[in-house]
């Protein structure tokens, strides 16, 4: 183990928890990014406002992150380019295909024991590490 | 407008969590998902946090009437498992572990100004797009349900 932040990382994880009950108690939103992302693209009819205005939010605190907090931004690895729009092509097309990301899935369909969102979520933890250890393990990191 | 400032205060506090949390530095993602390395569980502290909080949410919202500032919550979703789903979700996991971003921190990490996000968020709009794209060509070949493709809702 390296790097580990059990602290740090549940802290983190409380505020993310918050955030997403707040969403649903106020507002009875699902704090799904992939969805509300994908949502203000193709906006529909008086349900775009509330994502635009979550996403605004979230940029607002990269943009406090990057004052009080730049360590955040610090990759850790190097990844070529054309290896970043390879992976954001396929978590862009994956997450619409299967209705989900880690907040909407992970977080908010696991808390109240979804069967798809626990299938959704054990899926792309698996293939993700799948992923790495291809990378890191057969290739040698050398991307 | 108290919905519209909500959302953007919940936004706000999403991304302060992401960044404290480490989820912002795709080493930490990689760092989880590398189960035959170095393992670095911290993401796992991040889902069980979230998780715990939300889950008291969730049982406060069966209690309520409404939520405080709308007229319903969300209809409980689909059960069933389909092809879609287990495929949308094997192929966001191959590029979540290609570039250790996922949709939340992607956005956030924006704020700094680095180009690799860049192109990934603008390569996962491109990703949205062409799955409209091919959603739309299912739909048109067989209108009836089970087309892999077809739009659904969910969570």
């Amino acid at each position: 183990m390296h790097d580990f932040t059990p602290v740090a990382s549940l802290i983190g994880g409380i505020l993310i928890g918050l955030s997403a009950s707040a969403m649903l108690l106020l507002q009875g939103k699902i704090a799904g990014i992939s969805g509300i992302f994908a949502g203000v693209l193709r906006p529909a009819m008086g349900d775009t406002l509330w994502k635009a205005a979550f996403l605004t939010g979230l940029f607002s605190g990269g943009l406090l992150l990057r004052t009080f907090l730049p360590g955040a931004f610090d990759f850790g690895v190097a990844r070529p380019f054309g290896v970043f729009a390879m992976a954001g092509l396929l978590v862009g097309f994956g997450t619409r295909l299967g209705n989900g990301c880690t907040s909407g899935h992970g977080v908010c369909g696991v808390s109240r024991f979804s069967a798809r969102s626990i299938v959704a979520t054990a899926t792309f933890i698996a293939t993700g590490a799948l992923t790495v250890f291809i990378i890191n393990h057969v290739l040698g990191a050398s991307l | 407008m108290k919905a519209l400032l909500t959302s953007f205060v919940s936004g706000t506090v999403f991304a302060l969590g992401l960044g404290i949390s480490g989820m912002t530095r795709p080493i930490k993602v990689i760092g989880f998902l590398d189960f035959f390395g170095n393992w670095d569980p911290s993401l796992a502290l991040v889902m069980i946090g979230a998780i715990v909080v939300y889950f008291v949410a969730y049982r406060c919202s069966r209690k309520m009437v409404s939520p405080v500032l709308a007229a319903e919550f969300p209809v409980p979703a689909r059960s069933d498992l389909d092809l879609r789903l287990i495929l949308g979700a094997a192929i966001f996991g191959a590029g979540w572990g290609l570039g250790g971003f996922c949709p939340g921190p992607a956005i956030t990490a924006l704020a700094s100004g680095a180009a690799p996000v860049a192109v990934f968020v603008l390569a996962m709009a491109a990703g949205i797009y062409l799955h409209g794209r091919f959603a739309m060509i299912e739909t048109f070949k067989s209108p009836s349900r089970g087309t892999i493709l077809a739009p659904a809702s969910d969570a």
